[in-house]
C-alpha cells in the first residue's frame, strides 16, 4: 500500500494542486483510499488529514472504504427508471444478496447508485470497474453477476456487440452506442482533422481568430450562453504568466450525452478547437476536464491526442507557427454534478472541492491557479473550428439571429429513437417531438432539472437563448409517466444530491422544499402549501452558482405548467395541515413499551 | 361589552412561562381589569365554560395528551398564541429530537446510569398514560398558531405589551430588550 | 487617494477606496450590511449569502464583491430583507439551535440576526437533525448541532505551518464540519480560544467555559447587531 500511494505520489510531484489525480490513482489500484493512505497524503502534501478528507468526501466515486472487486454503479436518474431501473436494481440486489450501498461479505461486489451517467438514450446503464454497460436487463444482471462469481475480468463480462461508430475501435471497445441521429457542421464527416490549424492560423492573427468568433455571434453550448467571442477577448487581454484553455467535458444535466457522442465521434474537432483557442488566448496549456463516468474512454482520447501530437497539430511550434506552443491534458472528476460549474470545475482542477468560486473575479482574469482560463464546453471548442474555417458571417446564416449556428440536443425518453440531433438553433419543440418519433407527450423537459418542464401549450415555442434556452437536454414524458412524483420529486433529490452545500440556501432550501412536495404527494398537502413552495424558492436566487439558483426549478416550472396534479393531490376540506399524524407518530414508542395504541381514553 | 376571555395551558413546558405571566407583578390586577380568565392553572378551571377569544400555549407536545389539548385550546379559542421557545420550537424538551425514541425510553428506564432501582426493567406502559411522541412537535406544526411570543421565558413585559395590544387593537411596539430567545 | 469610488447604498452618496468590499466600504460609509461568514483578516466566502445586496438587478454578496465606481447598491429594500431573514430561519430550522441552552446565547451571530429581523418563528418546519458533538480534543467542543457551515473555523484556525484544523466533510445536506484528529490533539488553549472566536454561534466552545457573561451584559442583550457602525 505505501509504496502504491508513494510511487502515485512521486508520479504527480507531491503537488497539491493534482490531487484529484492522486486520489483517482489510490482508489482505481487499492480500490479505495484507506486511512493509511491518507496519513501519507497529508504528511507528504503538508496537509492536515481533515483537508485531505474534505477532498475525498466530496466526490460521489473515492471512497475510504473497500467498495468492491467488482463495483457497480446503477445509474436512478428519472430516464433510468422510465426504462427499468426497478427490476434491474431488484435483480442486483437478490443476485448479489446484498442491498445497494453495501458491498458482499466476500469483498466481490459493491452496489451504488450513482446520478444521471450520460446514457439517457440507452438506459438502465450501470458503470462497473469504469467500463459502461447499457440496455440492462434482469437476464442480463444475472448473467453478469454469475461471470463475476467466476472471477472473469471486466471486459470478459460484455458479451454484447460493441456500440456504433468509434465505439468499435481497438482503444475504446465500448458497448455504448452513440446514436447520431442527425449530423450538422459538428457531427458531419466532411472535415479532415488539422485543415484550419494548417491553412487558417498560419495566415491569421490570434486577433483575427477572435474577431471571427465575436462575428459569428456564437454563444457558450454548456447552458450559460455567454458569448464565446468576448470571453476569449477579455482573457486574452488578462494579465498574467500564463494562460489555460480549459474544456468542460463534465456534462452532468441529467438527459444530457451529447459531449459523450462529441468526444466519441470527434474528439480531434474538440481538441483542434482548444487548440484554437490557445492560439488566439496566447495560452500553451489545455485541459480536458473529463466527468469520472466518461473514463472509459480514456485511452482512446489519449491516443487521439498522441496521434494529433505526431502530426504536429498540438506540441511545439503548431503547423510551423512561430511561438505557438499548446499541448493538452486530460484531468477528470470523480462524481460532482456541481462541477459543471465552471468556477468548481476549477477547483476541482486544483484538487480541492468542487465549490463554486464567487465572481468577481472571473476565471479570464483569475482562473486555474489564479491565472487568466477560459472554460468553454465540449460542443463549443467544436464549433469553434467550423467558425475559423469558414468566417464569422458564414456561421450565421444558421439558426436565429440571437443564437446562431447549430445545437447537439440529447433527446431521451419516451420516444421511437433516442440520441443525439444536431439542429439550427431556432427549431421548435413540436418538430423536434416529430422529428423523434414522439406521438403522446404529456411533457417535455427542456434543459434538463435545472431547465424547465413544458407542457403541449408550449410545444409551439423555439429553442433558442431567447426562447428556451437549453444546455441540449431534452427528456420526453408520456401519458403514462407520473410527472410530480417521478420526474420532479427524482429531480428534487438530485439537487440535493448534488449540492456542494456551501451556500446555506441551496444546502438547506431544497430540502425543506422537496420535504413540502412529498407532504402534497402523500396526500397531506393544503392549498397555502402551493404558495409556499412559490415564494420559498426566491431565496434560492441568493445562491452562488447556477445549481443553488436553479435547484427549485423542478417545482417552480411544474407549478407553473402543470399546476392541476398539485391541485389535484390537495385537501380539498382544510385549509391547515403539516402533515402532523398522531397514529404514526406514536407507533414507535407505544412498540417499544409494549402497548396498543388508544386514542379513546383521554 | 363584555371583557375578552383567555386561556392558558401548559404542555411540554415547565411553567416557566406562566411564571413569567405573574411576573407582570402589580399589573394583574389591572390584567383582571381588562380581561377574564377560563380554563387556566392561574385560576384552576379545568375545562372550557365558555367561548375563548385568547389561548395562550406554553410547551410543545411531547405526547398524545398534549396533542389533545392543543386540538381542544384550538377548538374552544379564536386566537392561540404560542407563549416561549418550547411552544415555539419544541425548546429543552426537544433536545431528544433526532434520537429515535427507543433510545431515550431505554436510556430513561433500562440503560442510563441512574436506573439501578428499576431492576425488573418496567416500561411505562399503562392505558391510562399518555403515549409518547416519536419527537417533540412545536405547537404549530400540529395545529394554526396566530401569535408567537418568544422567549425563554418570554419577558413579562413582552407578554403584557402583547396582551394589551391584543385586547386593545392598539399596535404592538416591541422594543429591541424583549425579543429574546433565551 | 486618487482611486477613490463614489457609489450609492440605497440612493445614499457613499466613497470609498475603489476595489474594497462592499461590506467594509458600506462600514466605512455609516452603513451597517448583515454578515455571518465573513470575518476580518480572512478572504471572504460569500457562504452565508447573508449580505446579498443587488447590483444592477443581480443579486450579490456584499462581502465578496468589490466596489466600483459608480456602482448602485440596493440593500435595505423588503424583498432583500426577506431573503436575508428567510436565510436565518433556514440555518435556524437546519440545526439544532437550542438558544436557552446555548453558552453562546447572547453572543451569538445568528441569534443576533433572529433578533434584528424580530424572527418570532421561522416559517419552514424544524428538521431537528442527528448531529455529533465531538468533545475529544482536550480544550474544545465541537458541537455540530450548531453549527451553521460558515466556514471561519476551516478558513482562519491553522496551525504554524499552515494547515487546517478544521475541515468540511461530505457535501450538500450531509455537510458538517470536523476537527483533524491529529491536530486537535496537540491543540493548544491559545488556539482553542481562538477557535471558539472564529465562530459566530455556539459550535465550538472551550472546554470548562461558559455562561460567563450575567444576562444583560451580553453582546447582543441591549442594541442589535451592527450598532457600532455609524458616521
Amino acid at each position: 500500500m505505501k509504496d502504491t500511494v508513494k510511487q502515485i505520489l512521486k508520479q504527480y510531484g507531491s503537488d497539491r494542486n493534482r490531487l484529484m489525480d492522486i486520489l483517482i490513482d489510490i482508489q482505481e489500484q487499492l480500490g479505495y483510499i484507506p486511512k493509511d493512505a491518507i496519513d501519507l497524503l497529508a504528511a507528504n502534501l503538508g496537509m492536515s488529514q481533515v483537508d485531505v478528507e474534505q477532498t475525498i468526501s466530496f466526490y460521489h466515486f473515492f471512497s475510504t472504504k473497500p467498495r468492491g472487486k467488482y463495483a457497480i454503479y446503477l445509474n436512478d436518474s428519472a430516464v433510468a427508471r422510465m426504462f427499468g431501473y426497478d427490476s434491474v436494481k431488484r435483480t442486483f440486489e437478490s443476485e448479489a444478496g446484498i442491498k445497494f450501498g453495501q458491498v458482499s461479505d466476500d469483498g466481490l461486489i459493491g452496489l451504488f447508485n450513482t446520478a444521471c451517467m450520460g446514457m439517457s438514450d440507452q438506459e438502465p446503464a450501470a458503470i462497473i470497474n469504469n467500463k459502461v454497460f447499457t440496455r440492462l436487463t434482469p437476464y442480463r444482471v444475472r448473467e453478469i453477476v454469475k461471470h463475476m462469481r467466476e472471477g472473469k475480468a471486466v471486459e470478459e463480462l460484455m458479451n454484447e456487440s460493441y456500440g456504433d461508430g468509434k465505439n468499435q475501435l481497438p482503444s475504446l471497445r465500448s458497448i455504448v452506442s452513440s446514436n447520431v441521429r442527425r449530423k450538422g457542421m459538428i457531427l458531419g464527416d466532411d472535415y479532415e482533422m488539422g485543415t484550419v490549424t494548417k491553412t487558417r492560423l498560419t495566415k491569421m492573427s490570434p486577433e483575427a481568430v477572435i474577431a471571427e468568433m465575436k462575428h459569428s455571434h456564437i454563444r457558450g453550448r454548456g447552458g450559460a450562453g455567454f458569448p464565446t467571442g468576448l470571453k476569449w477577448e477579455f482573457c486574452r487581454r488578462s494579465k498574467g504568466d500564463k494562460r489555460y484553455v480549459i474544456c468542460n467535458a463534465d456534462e452532468g444535466e441529467p438527459g444530457t450525452f451529447k459531449d459523450r457522442v462529441i468526444l466519441t465521434e470527434k474528439p480531434e474537432l474538440v481538441f483542434e478547437g482548444m487548440a484554437v483557442a490557445g492560439y488566439a488566448i496566447g495560452s500553451d496549456e489545455g485541459i480536458l476536464y473529463l466527468r469520472y463516468e466518461y473514463r472509459y474512454m480514456k485511452d482512446y482520447l489519449n491516443e487521439v491526442l498522441e496521434n494529433m501530437r505526431k502530426q504536429n497539430l498540438l506540441g511545439k511550434e503548431i503547423a510551423g507557427i512561430e511561438g505557438f506552443d499548446f499541448d493538452i491534458r486530460i484531468q477528470y472528476g470523480a462524481g460532482a454534478y456541481v462541477c459543471g460549474e465552471e468556477s468548481a470545475l476549477l477547483e476541482s482542477l486544483e484538487g480541492k472541492r468542487g465549490e463554486p468560486r464567487d465572481k468577481p473575479p472571473f476565471p479570464v482574469e483569475k482562473g486555474y491557479l489564479g491565472m487568466p482560463t477560459i472554460v468553454n464546453n465540449v460542443e463549443t471548442f467544436g464549433t469553434a473550428v467550423k467558425i475559423v474555417l469558414n468566417g464569422g458571417e458564414w456561421f450565421t446564416q444558421f439558426g436565429t439571429e440571437d443564437s446562431t449556428g447549430t445545437k447537439i440536443l440529447s433527446i431521451s425518453g419516451d420516444c421511437m429513437f433516442p440520441g443525439v440531433y444536431e439542429v439550427d438553433w431556432g427549431f421548435n419543440v413540436e418538430d423536434m417531438l416529430d422529428m423523434v418519433g414522439a406521438w403522446e407527450v404529456q411533457a417535455v423537459q427542456v434543459g434538463g432539472p435545472s431547465g424547465t418542464l413544458i407542457g403541449s401549450k408550449e410545444f409551439h415555442r423555439t429553442l433558442g437563448y431567447s426562447d428556451l434556452s437549453t444546455g441540449g437536454s431534452m427528456i420526453i414524458f408520456g401519458p403514462q409517466r407520473n410527472l410530480l412524483k417521478d420526474v420532479v420529486l427524482n429531480f428534487m433529490h438530485f439537487f440535493i444530491e448534488e449540492s456542494c452545500g456551501s451556500c446555506s440556501t441551496c444546502r438547506n432550501m431544497t430540502q425543506v422544499m422537496t420535504n413540502k412536495l412529498t407532504k402534497i404527494l402523500n396526500g397531506k398537502g393544503v392549498k397555502s402549501d402551493l404558495d409556499d413552495l412559490q415564494s420559498w424558492a426566491k431565496t434560492l436566487q441568493a445562491s452562488r452558482c447556477g445549481l443553488g439558483q436553479t435547484a427549485a426549478n423542478p417545482i417552480v416550472s411544474s407549478l407553473k405548467n402543470f399546476r392541476h396534479l398539485y391541485e389535484a393531490l390537495l385537501q380539498k376540506d382544510k385549509d391547515f395541515d403539516q402533515g402532523f399524524d398522531m397514529e404514526a407518530s406514536v407507533q414507535a414508542s407505544c412498540n417499544y413499551v409494549g402497548r396498543v395504541p388508544n386514542f379513546n381514553h383521554h | 361589552m363584555s371583557k375578552p376571555v383567555i386561556a392558558t395551558t401548559s404542555l411540554a413546558g415547565c411553567f416557566g412561562c406562566h411564571m413569567s405571566i405573574l411576573d407582570i407583578d402589580e399589573r394583574i390586577l389591572q390584567l383582571f381589569d381588562l380581561v377574564e380568565f377560563n380554563k387556566s392553572p392561574i385560576d384552576d378551571i379545568k375545562k372550557f365554560t365558555k367561548p375563548v377569544d385568547i389561548g395562550i400555549i406554553e410547551g410543545g407536545c411531547c405526547n398524545s395528551e398534549n396533542v389533545e389539548v392543543l386540538k381542544d385550546f384550538r377548538k374552544n379559542c379564536k386566537i392561540l398564541i404560542s407563549l416561549g421557545e418550547c411552544a415555539i420550537m419544541g425548546g429543552l424538551p426537544a433536545l431528544r429530537n433526532g434520537i429515535p425514541v427507543e433510545e431515550c425510553l431505554h436510556e430513561a428506564y433500562i440503560g442510563g446510569p441512574t436506573v439501578q432501582l428499576n431492576t425488573k426493567h418496567i416500561l411505562p406502559n399503562d392505558d391510562e398514560l399518555p403515549m409518547l411522541l416519536d419527537k417533540v412537535y412545536p405547537c404549530h406544526e400540529i395545529v394554526k398558531i396566530d401569535y408567537y411570543l418568544p422567549g425563554c421565558p418570554p419577558r413579562a413585559d413582552l407578554i403584557w405589551d402583547a396582551l394589551v395590544a391584543l385586547i386593545t387593537g392598539d399596535p404592538l411596539k416591541l422594543p429591541y430588550e424583549l425579543i429574546k430567545f433565551d | 487617494m486618487s482611486n477613490l469610488a463614489k457609489f450609492k447604498i440605497d440612493g445614499v452618496e457613499c466613497m470609498a477606496e475603489a476595489g474594497k468590499f462592499i461590506v467594509e466600504a458600506a462600514r466605512e460609509n455609516g452603513i451597517f450590511i448583515p454578515t455571518l461568514c465573513n470575518m476580518p483578516g480572512v478572504k471572504p466566502q460569500g457562504a452565508c449569502r447573508v449580505c446579498t445586496v443587488r447590483i444592477n438587478g443581480r443579486l450579490m454578496t456584499a462581502c465578496t464583491t468589490p466596489i466600483g465606481d459608480g456602482m448602485e447598491i440596493e440593500s435595505n429594500k423588503p424583498d432583500l430583507i426577506d431573503i436575508r431573514k428567510s436565510i436565518v430561519e433556514l440555518l435556524f430550522v437546519s440545526g439544532n439551535h437550542f438558544c436557552p441552552a446555548c453558552e453562546k446565547s447572547g453572543d451569538c451571530e445568528l441569534q443576533a440576526l433572529g433578533y434584528l429581523y424580530q424572527m418570532m418563528v421561522p416559517r419552514y418546519p424544524y428538521d431537528f437533525p442527528l448531529r455529533e458533538v465531538d468533545a475529544s480534543s482536550p480544550y474544545i467542543i465541537k458541537d455540530q448541532n450548531r453549527c451553521i457551515m460558515c466556514k471561519r473555523c476551516i478558513k482562519s484556525v491553522k496551525d504554524e505551518e499552515g494547515r487546517s484544523y478544521f475541515a468540511f466533510h461530505n457535501r450538500g445536506d450531509k455537510l458538517e464540519v470536523v476537527l483533524d484528529k491529529v491536530l486537535g490533539e496537540s491543540m493548544d488553549k491559545q488556539t482553542a480560544e481562538k477557535a471558539m472566536e472564529s465562530c459566530p454561534v455556539g459550535s465550538i466552545l472551550v472546554k470548562e467555559k461558559g455562561f460567563a457573561k450575567p444576562i444583560g451584559t451580553r453582546k447582543f442583550d441591549r442594541k442589535p447587531i451592527g450598532s457600532d457602525v455609524k458616521l
